[in-house]
Protein backbone atom coordinates (compact mmCIF):
# COMPACT_ATOMS: atom_id res chain seq x y z
CA UNK A 1 0.00 0.00 0.00
CA UNK A 2 1.39 3.42 -1.01
CA UNK A 3 0.92 6.70 0.89
CA UNK A 4 -1.79 9.27 0.29
CA UNK A 5 -1.71 12.86 0.80
CA UNK A 6 -4.75 15.38 0.99
CA UNK A 7 -3.39 18.07 -1.45
CA UNK A 8 -6.78 20.28 -1.81
CA UNK A 9 -9.76 21.09 0.65
CA UNK A 10 -12.66 23.40 0.10
CA UNK A 11 -15.90 24.33 2.17
CA UNK A 12 -19.10 25.83 1.85
CA UNK A 13 -19.83 27.65 5.32
CA UNK A 14 -22.99 25.95 7.03
CA UNK A 15 -26.29 27.33 8.06
CA UNK A 16 -29.85 27.53 6.63
CA UNK A 17 -29.43 28.57 2.85
CA UNK A 18 -33.51 28.46 1.39
CA UNK A 19 -32.06 30.02 -2.02
CA UNK A 20 -28.92 26.94 -2.46
CA UNK A 21 -29.77 23.71 -3.80
CA UNK A 22 -27.43 20.30 -3.07
CA UNK A 23 -25.87 20.67 -6.43
CA UNK A 24 -24.95 24.10 -5.66
CA UNK A 25 -23.97 23.70 -2.30
CA UNK A 26 -21.44 20.39 -3.40
CA UNK A 27 -20.58 22.38 -6.70
CA UNK A 28 -19.03 25.52 -4.70
CA UNK A 29 -17.03 22.90 -1.94
CA UNK A 30 -15.70 20.97 -5.21
CA UNK A 31 -14.65 24.73 -6.77
CA UNK A 32 -13.15 25.75 -4.01
CA UNK A 33 -10.83 22.72 -3.33
CA UNK A 34 -9.81 22.51 -7.50
CA UNK A 35 -8.21 25.89 -7.11
CA UNK A 36 -6.64 25.23 -3.57
CA UNK A 37 -4.95 22.20 -4.79
CA UNK A 38 -4.21 23.27 -8.52
CA UNK A 39 -5.90 20.71 -10.04
CA UNK A 40 -7.69 21.06 -13.03
CA UNK A 41 -11.10 18.71 -13.33
CA UNK A 42 -9.65 16.39 -16.07
CA UNK A 43 -6.77 15.32 -13.98
CA UNK A 44 -9.47 13.54 -11.67
CA UNK A 45 -9.52 9.85 -12.39
CA UNK A 46 -12.43 9.20 -9.54
CA UNK A 47 -15.22 11.38 -8.17
CA UNK A 48 -16.94 10.11 -4.68
CA UNK A 49 -19.63 11.28 -2.65
CA UNK A 50 -20.81 11.14 1.08
CA UNK A 51 -24.28 11.87 1.28
CA UNK A 52 -26.82 10.29 3.86
CA UNK A 53 -30.59 11.31 2.53
CA UNK A 54 -30.59 13.79 -0.48
CA UNK A 55 -33.61 11.44 -1.57
CA UNK A 56 -35.11 12.15 1.38
CA UNK A 57 -34.59 15.85 1.76
CA UNK A 58 -34.89 17.02 -1.83
CA UNK A 59 -36.07 14.08 -3.70
CA UNK A 60 -32.82 13.70 -5.76
CA UNK A 61 -31.22 10.45 -6.03
CA UNK A 62 -28.22 9.47 -8.61
CA UNK A 63 -26.80 12.65 -6.93
CA UNK A 64 -22.58 11.57 -7.78
CA UNK A 65 -22.99 12.02 -11.51
CA UNK A 66 -24.98 15.29 -10.63
CA UNK A 67 -22.76 16.96 -9.10
CA UNK A 68 -19.81 15.29 -10.77
CA UNK A 69 -20.71 16.58 -14.11
CA UNK A 70 -21.62 20.00 -12.58
CA UNK A 71 -17.70 20.40 -11.50
CA UNK A 72 -16.58 19.56 -15.40
CA UNK A 73 -15.43 15.98 -14.34
CA UNK A 74 -16.47 13.93 -16.92
CA UNK A 75 -16.53 9.87 -17.59
CA UNK A 76 -14.58 8.87 -14.52
CA UNK A 77 -16.10 6.54 -11.74
CA UNK A 78 -18.51 8.76 -9.79
CA UNK A 79 -20.26 7.01 -7.02
CA UNK A 80 -22.23 7.90 -3.95
CA UNK A 81 -21.80 6.35 -0.39
CA UNK A 82 -23.87 6.17 2.15
CA UNK A 83 -23.53 5.17 5.85
CA UNK A 84 -25.75 7.83 7.73
CA UNK A 85 -23.56 10.22 9.24
CA UNK A 86 -20.20 8.84 8.35
CA UNK A 87 -21.18 9.18 4.59
CA UNK A 88 -18.41 11.30 3.36
CA UNK A 89 -15.85 9.29 6.21
CA UNK A 90 -16.54 6.40 4.60
CA UNK A 91 -16.51 8.07 1.03
CA UNK A 92 -13.38 9.44 2.04
CA UNK A 93 -11.71 5.79 3.45
CA UNK A 94 -12.94 3.86 0.18
CA UNK A 95 -10.93 6.99 -1.91
CA UNK A 96 -8.44 6.54 0.30
CA UNK A 97 -7.72 2.76 -0.27
CA UNK A 98 -8.39 2.61 -4.03
CA UNK A 99 -5.69 5.29 -3.77
CA UNK A 100 -3.43 3.42 -1.20
CA UNK A 101 -3.67 0.43 -4.00
CA UNK A 102 -2.75 1.96 -6.97
CA UNK A 103 -6.28 2.04 -8.91
CA UNK A 104 -5.77 5.43 -8.94
CA UNK A 105 -3.28 8.87 -8.52
CA UNK A 106 -5.65 11.76 -7.85
CA UNK A 107 -9.28 11.69 -7.13
CA UNK A 108 -11.84 14.20 -5.07
CA UNK A 109 -14.06 13.09 -2.31
CA UNK A 110 -17.08 15.45 -1.44
CA UNK A 111 -19.77 15.39 1.08
CA UNK A 112 -23.09 16.91 0.92
CA UNK A 113 -26.06 17.96 2.73
CA UNK A 114 -29.14 20.14 2.23
CA UNK A 115 -31.34 19.55 5.26
CA UNK A 116 -33.03 22.91 6.27
CA UNK A 117 -36.01 22.33 2.96
CA UNK A 118 -37.49 20.07 5.82
CA UNK A 119 -39.40 21.09 8.56
CA UNK A 120 -37.85 19.79 11.81
CA UNK A 121 -40.33 16.99 12.79
CA UNK A 122 -39.69 15.54 8.99
CA UNK A 123 -36.16 16.46 9.31
CA UNK A 124 -36.31 14.42 12.59
CA UNK A 125 -38.11 11.28 11.04
CA UNK A 126 -35.53 11.50 8.44
CA UNK A 127 -33.20 11.12 10.20
CA UNK A 128 -34.09 8.50 12.25
CA UNK A 129 -33.97 6.45 9.59
CA UNK A 130 -30.39 5.33 9.93
CA UNK A 131 -31.51 3.63 13.07
CA UNK A 132 -32.95 0.33 12.95
CA UNK A 133 -36.63 0.91 11.72
CA UNK A 134 -38.10 -2.74 12.77
CA UNK A 135 -37.90 -2.32 16.30
CA UNK A 136 -35.88 0.89 18.08
CA UNK A 137 -37.60 3.66 15.20
CA UNK A 138 -40.99 1.74 15.50
CA UNK A 139 -41.04 2.40 19.52
CA UNK A 140 -40.57 6.04 18.76
CA UNK A 141 -36.91 6.03 19.39
CA UNK A 142 -35.36 9.38 17.56
CA UNK A 143 -31.84 10.40 16.83
CA UNK A 144 -31.52 12.26 19.89
CA UNK A 145 -33.47 9.44 21.94
CA UNK A 146 -31.04 7.11 21.59
CA UNK A 147 -28.32 9.53 22.60
CA UNK A 148 -30.42 10.09 25.49
CA UNK A 149 -30.61 6.24 26.41
CA UNK A 150 -26.67 6.35 26.05
CA UNK A 151 -26.39 9.27 28.33
CA UNK A 152 -28.90 8.12 31.08
CA UNK A 153 -26.77 4.58 30.79
CA UNK A 154 -23.55 6.72 31.17
CA UNK A 155 -24.64 8.99 34.13
CA UNK A 156 -25.44 5.46 35.62
CA UNK A 157 -22.27 3.77 35.48
CA UNK A 158 -19.39 5.89 35.52
CA UNK A 159 -21.63 9.35 37.41
CA UNK A 160 -21.02 11.46 34.44
CA UNK A 161 -23.26 14.77 35.20
CA UNK A 162 -25.45 16.76 33.51
CA UNK A 163 -22.81 19.54 33.70
CA UNK A 164 -20.33 17.96 32.27
CA UNK A 165 -22.82 17.33 29.17
CA UNK A 166 -23.16 21.25 29.39
CA UNK A 167 -19.59 21.89 29.41
CA UNK A 168 -18.78 20.27 26.07
CA UNK A 169 -21.51 22.31 24.57
CA UNK A 170 -19.82 25.83 26.04
CA UNK A 171 -16.56 24.56 24.71
CA UNK A 172 -17.64 23.87 21.07
CA UNK A 173 -19.29 27.15 20.93
CA UNK A 174 -16.81 29.32 22.43
CA UNK A 175 -14.82 27.66 19.34
CA UNK A 176 -16.98 27.89 16.51
CA UNK A 177 -17.62 31.58 17.75
CA UNK A 178 -14.47 32.17 16.00
CA UNK A 179 -15.26 30.10 13.23
CA UNK A 180 -16.50 32.24 10.36
CA UNK A 181 -18.12 29.39 8.06
CA UNK A 182 -19.62 28.06 11.38
CA UNK A 183 -23.59 27.90 11.40
CA UNK A 184 -24.02 29.21 14.74
CA UNK A 185 -21.50 31.47 16.39
CA UNK A 186 -22.54 32.29 19.16
CA UNK A 187 -21.18 31.84 22.70
CA UNK A 188 -22.84 30.58 25.55
CA UNK A 189 -22.78 30.05 29.20
CA UNK A 190 -23.07 26.88 31.73
CA UNK A 191 -26.44 28.69 32.89
CA UNK A 192 -27.48 28.99 29.41
CA UNK A 193 -26.64 25.34 28.31
CA UNK A 194 -28.50 24.17 31.08
CA UNK A 195 -31.53 25.64 30.51
CA UNK A 196 -31.88 24.30 26.91
CA UNK A 197 -35.21 23.32 25.67
CA UNK A 198 -36.00 19.82 26.70
CA UNK A 199 -35.67 17.75 23.47
CA UNK A 200 -35.31 14.30 24.94
CA UNK A 201 -34.43 13.75 28.52
CA UNK A 202 -31.45 14.31 29.65
CA UNK A 203 -30.42 15.97 26.64
CA UNK A 204 -31.50 19.65 25.57
CA UNK A 205 -31.55 21.71 22.45
CA UNK A 206 -27.62 22.68 23.49
CA UNK A 207 -27.00 19.18 23.84
CA UNK A 208 -27.88 18.45 20.01
CA UNK A 209 -25.82 19.21 16.77
CA UNK A 210 -27.91 21.61 14.37
CA UNK A 211 -29.88 20.92 11.09
CA UNK A 212 -27.73 22.65 8.49
CA UNK A 213 -27.08 22.96 4.38
CA UNK A 214 -23.17 22.68 3.45
CA UNK A 215 -20.68 21.10 1.43
CA UNK A 216 -16.45 19.89 1.74
CA UNK A 217 -14.42 18.50 -0.63
CA UNK A 218 -10.88 17.22 -0.47
CA UNK A 219 -8.24 15.89 -3.47
CA UNK A 220 -6.65 12.97 -2.36
CA UNK A 221 -3.54 11.94 -4.40
CA UNK A 222 -0.71 9.44 -4.30
CA UNK A 223 2.03 11.08 -2.24
CA UNK A 224 4.62 10.40 -4.92
CA UNK A 225 2.32 13.03 -7.07
CA UNK A 226 1.38 15.44 -4.51
CA UNK A 227 4.29 17.86 -5.68
CA UNK A 228 2.80 18.04 -9.36
CA UNK A 229 0.64 20.55 -7.42
CA UNK A 230 1.30 23.43 -6.28
CA UNK A 231 -1.68 23.04 -2.69
CA UNK A 232 -0.14 22.36 0.36
CA UNK A 233 -0.32 18.26 1.35
CA UNK A 234 -1.00 17.01 3.90
CA UNK A 235 0.48 13.29 4.89
CA UNK A 236 -2.79 10.85 5.19
CA UNK A 237 -1.28 8.53 8.12
CA UNK A 238 -3.86 5.98 8.57
CA UNK A 239 -7.47 5.80 7.86
CA UNK A 240 -9.79 3.08 8.75
CA UNK A 241 -13.29 2.21 8.75
CA UNK A 242 -15.47 -0.10 11.28
CA UNK A 243 -18.88 -1.48 11.57
CA UNK A 244 -21.79 -2.32 14.67
CA UNK A 245 -25.20 -3.34 14.80
CA UNK A 246 -27.39 -0.67 14.07
CA UNK A 247 -29.88 -0.95 17.06
CA UNK A 248 -29.01 -0.02 20.50
CA UNK A 249 -30.34 -2.86 22.17
CA UNK A 250 -28.06 -5.50 20.62
CA UNK A 251 -25.19 -3.95 21.79
CA UNK A 252 -23.83 -5.37 24.93
CA UNK A 253 -23.07 -2.10 26.60
CA UNK A 254 -23.96 1.18 25.20
CA UNK A 255 -21.40 3.08 27.02
CA UNK A 256 -18.83 2.60 24.44
CA UNK A 257 -19.03 1.88 20.72
CA UNK A 258 -17.37 -0.78 19.21
CA UNK A 259 -17.01 0.93 15.93
CA UNK A 260 -14.65 3.35 17.18
CA UNK A 261 -12.37 1.19 19.14
CA UNK A 262 -11.59 -1.05 16.15
CA UNK A 263 -11.20 1.78 13.81
CA UNK A 264 -8.88 3.78 15.69
CA UNK A 265 -7.41 0.96 16.23
CA UNK A 266 -6.05 0.43 12.95
CA UNK A 267 -5.47 3.67 12.39
CA UNK A 268 -2.95 4.20 14.99
CA UNK A 269 -1.64 1.02 14.08
CA UNK A 270 -1.22 2.07 10.14
CA UNK A 271 0.07 5.26 11.76
CA UNK A 272 2.72 3.88 14.18
CA UNK A 273 1.34 6.12 16.93
CA UNK A 274 -0.37 5.97 19.63
CA UNK A 275 -3.66 7.73 21.37
CA UNK A 276 -1.22 10.26 23.38
CA UNK A 277 1.05 10.98 20.40
CA UNK A 278 -2.42 13.32 18.61
CA UNK A 279 -2.43 16.57 19.27
CA UNK A 280 -5.63 17.78 18.87
CA UNK A 281 -9.04 16.20 17.05
CA UNK A 282 -11.94 16.69 15.25
CA UNK A 283 -14.96 14.60 16.86
CA UNK A 284 -17.92 13.51 16.18
CA UNK A 285 -20.27 15.51 18.95
CA UNK A 286 -23.25 14.99 17.13
CA UNK A 287 -24.84 15.08 20.79
CA UNK A 288 -22.38 16.40 23.81
CA UNK A 289 -22.28 12.96 24.49
CA UNK A 290 -21.20 11.36 21.49
CA UNK A 291 -17.59 13.64 21.96
CA UNK A 292 -17.19 12.36 26.14
CA UNK A 293 -17.50 8.79 24.84
CA UNK A 294 -15.61 9.27 22.01
CA UNK A 295 -12.63 10.65 24.46
CA UNK A 296 -12.83 7.33 25.96
CA UNK A 297 -13.08 5.26 23.06
CA UNK A 298 -10.24 7.02 21.22
CA UNK A 299 -7.68 6.14 24.29
CA UNK A 300 -7.17 10.24 24.98
CA UNK A 301 -8.75 9.72 28.36
CA UNK A 302 -9.31 6.71 30.58
CA UNK A 303 -13.31 4.99 30.69
CA UNK A 304 -15.95 6.83 32.72
CA UNK A 305 -13.58 9.71 32.71
CA UNK A 306 -15.04 11.84 29.54
CA UNK A 307 -17.04 14.02 31.44
CA UNK A 308 -14.59 15.13 34.50
CA UNK A 309 -12.00 15.94 31.33
CA UNK A 310 -14.06 17.86 29.17
CA UNK A 311 -15.46 20.00 32.47
CA UNK A 312 -11.62 20.60 33.79
CA UNK A 313 -10.98 21.81 30.26
CA UNK A 314 -8.30 19.01 28.86
CA UNK A 315 -10.43 19.61 25.56
CA UNK A 316 -10.50 23.50 25.72
CA UNK A 317 -7.99 25.22 22.83
CA UNK A 318 -5.80 25.69 25.28
CA UNK A 319 -6.11 22.22 27.11
CA UNK A 320 -3.67 19.17 26.92
CA UNK A 321 -6.05 17.67 23.99
CA UNK A 322 -7.73 20.27 22.23
CA UNK A 323 -11.08 19.20 20.57
CA UNK A 324 -13.41 20.40 18.11
CA UNK A 325 -11.19 23.41 17.76
CA UNK A 326 -13.42 23.97 14.38
CA UNK A 327 -16.76 24.05 17.01
CA UNK A 328 -17.93 20.27 16.14
CA UNK A 329 -21.29 19.86 14.74
CA UNK A 330 -22.63 21.82 18.07
CA UNK A 331 -21.93 25.22 16.60
CA UNK A 332 -20.17 24.96 13.61
CA UNK A 333 -23.03 22.84 12.05
CA UNK A 334 -23.81 19.06 10.65
CA UNK A 335 -25.43 18.71 7.25
CA UNK A 336 -24.88 15.04 7.67
CA UNK A 337 -23.21 13.78 4.46
CA UNK A 338 -20.83 16.70 4.60
CA UNK A 339 -19.46 16.12 7.73
CA UNK A 340 -16.89 13.40 7.58
CA UNK A 341 -15.06 15.46 4.98
CA UNK A 342 -15.34 19.11 6.93
CA UNK A 343 -13.75 17.35 9.55
CA UNK A 344 -10.66 16.11 7.30
CA UNK A 345 -10.80 20.15 6.29
CA UNK A 346 -10.36 21.07 9.35
CA UNK A 347 -7.86 18.99 10.47
CA UNK A 348 -5.75 19.47 7.31
CA UNK A 349 -6.35 23.66 8.10
CA UNK A 350 -4.90 22.70 11.50
CA UNK A 351 -1.92 21.40 10.32
CA UNK A 352 -1.04 23.56 7.42
CA UNK A 353 -1.24 26.83 10.05
CA UNK A 354 -4.13 28.13 8.36
CA UNK A 355 -7.06 28.28 11.12
CA UNK A 356 -6.81 32.13 11.98
CA UNK A 357 -7.92 33.06 15.30
CA UNK A 358 -8.84 29.04 16.35
CA UNK A 359 -4.95 28.10 15.29
CA UNK A 360 -3.43 25.53 17.81
CA UNK A 361 -0.38 25.96 19.28
CA UNK A 362 0.91 22.17 18.74
CA UNK A 363 -0.67 21.15 15.39
CA UNK A 364 1.39 18.77 13.55
CA UNK A 365 -0.56 15.55 14.36
CA UNK A 366 -4.51 15.59 14.19
CA UNK A 367 -7.19 13.23 14.17
CA UNK A 368 -10.23 12.48 12.86
CA UNK A 369 -13.72 10.78 14.12
CA UNK A 370 -16.79 10.56 12.41
CA UNK A 371 -19.65 8.54 13.51
CA UNK A 372 -22.94 7.05 11.78
CA UNK A 373 -25.95 6.34 13.52
CA UNK A 374 -25.88 5.62 17.02
CA UNK A 375 -22.37 3.51 16.26
CA UNK A 376 -23.06 1.41 13.23
CA UNK A 377 -19.93 3.29 11.39
CA UNK A 378 -17.15 5.04 12.31
CA UNK A 379 -14.18 5.94 10.11
CA UNK A 380 -10.96 7.54 12.07
CA UNK A 381 -8.34 9.02 9.86
CA UNK A 382 -4.93 10.40 11.49
CA UNK A 383 -3.31 13.33 9.23
CA UNK A 384 -0.14 14.65 9.80
CA UNK A 385 2.75 16.78 8.58
CA UNK A 386 4.65 15.67 4.77
CA UNK B 1 -43.16 -11.26 30.61
CA UNK B 2 -41.34 -9.20 33.51
CA UNK B 3 -37.33 -7.74 32.75
CA UNK B 4 -35.70 -4.79 33.94
CA UNK B 5 -34.98 -1.12 32.76
CA UNK B 6 -31.63 -0.93 31.22
CA UNK B 7 -32.09 2.77 30.24
CA UNK B 8 -34.63 5.20 29.60
CA UNK B 9 -35.68 8.49 28.32
CA UNK B 10 -38.62 10.77 27.92
CA UNK B 11 -38.89 12.17 24.36
CA UNK B 12 -40.33 15.66 23.74
CA UNK B 13 -39.56 16.22 20.23
CA UNK B 14 -40.83 13.92 18.01
CA UNK B 15 -41.52 12.49 13.76
CA UNK B 16 -45.26 13.33 12.37
CA UNK B 17 -46.34 9.76 13.78
CA UNK B 18 -45.48 10.01 17.04
CA UNK B 19 -46.15 13.97 17.74
CA UNK B 20 -49.22 13.29 19.26
CA UNK B 21 -48.06 10.93 21.93
CA UNK B 22 -45.24 13.53 22.87
CA UNK B 23 -43.78 13.55 26.06
CA UNK B 24 -43.91 10.19 26.23
CA UNK B 25 -41.11 7.23 27.72
CA UNK B 26 -39.02 5.15 25.73
CA UNK B 27 -36.77 2.55 27.26
CA UNK B 28 -34.40 -0.64 26.75
CA UNK B 29 -35.86 -3.45 29.09
CA UNK B 30 -33.63 -6.68 29.34
CA UNK B 31 -35.84 -9.22 29.78
CA UNK B 32 -35.69 -12.09 32.54
CA UNK B 33 -34.48 -14.16 29.46
CA UNK B 34 -31.92 -11.79 28.93
CA UNK B 35 -33.07 -10.44 25.77
CA UNK B 36 -32.67 -6.73 25.13
CA UNK B 37 -36.04 -4.80 23.22
CA UNK B 38 -36.62 -1.28 22.58
CA UNK B 39 -40.29 -0.76 24.00
CA UNK B 40 -42.67 2.54 25.18
CA UNK B 41 -43.41 2.42 28.92
CA UNK B 42 -47.15 3.65 29.68
CA UNK B 43 -48.87 5.14 33.24
CA UNK B 44 -45.59 5.95 35.77
CA UNK B 45 -42.21 6.97 34.44
CA UNK B 46 -39.88 4.15 35.03
CA UNK B 47 -35.77 4.70 36.07
CA UNK B 48 -32.51 2.37 35.07
CA UNK B 49 -33.22 -0.61 37.23
CA UNK B 50 -36.77 -0.36 37.40
CA UNK B 51 -38.93 -3.92 37.31
CA UNK B 52 -41.32 -3.20 34.05
CA UNK B 53 -43.57 -5.77 32.83
CA UNK B 54 -45.09 -6.18 29.21
CA UNK B 55 -49.13 -4.89 29.28
CA UNK B 56 -49.43 -5.52 25.24
CA UNK B 57 -47.56 -5.28 22.34
CA UNK B 58 -49.03 -2.92 19.69
CA UNK B 59 -48.31 -2.65 15.61
CA UNK B 60 -45.32 -5.40 17.01
CA UNK B 61 -44.08 -2.26 19.73
CA UNK B 62 -43.99 -3.73 23.13
CA UNK B 63 -45.15 -1.38 25.73
CA UNK B 64 -44.17 -2.11 29.64
CA UNK B 65 -45.33 -0.56 32.76
CA UNK B 66 -43.71 -0.38 36.11
CA UNK B 67 -44.10 -3.40 38.29
CA UNK B 68 -45.60 -2.97 41.61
Amino acid sequence: MRPVAVVGTGKTRFGVFPDRNLRSLAVEAGLKCLEDGHVKPSQLEAFFLGNFAGPSFVGQNHLAPYVSNALGIHDVPATRIEAACASSGSAFFHAVSAVSAGLYDVVMVAGVEKMTSQPTSRVTEILASAGDCDGEIRAGSTFPSLFAMIANRHMHDFGTRREHLAAVAVKNHANGALNPDAHLRKVITLEQALAGKPVADPLNLYDCSLISDGAAAVIVAAADRAGDFSGKPVRILGVAQASDYLALDQKADITTFPAVKAAAEKAYDMAGVEAGDIEFGELHDCFTIAEIIALEDLGFVPRGQGGPCSAAGYTARDGAKPINASGGLKSKGHPVGATGVAQICDVVQQIRGEAGERQLARHSLGLAQNLGGSGATCVVTILGEI
Amino acid sequence: MMGAVYTETVVYTAPPAFERDVPYQVAIVTLDSGERVTGRIEGVRVKIDDRVVLSETRDGVPFFRKSE
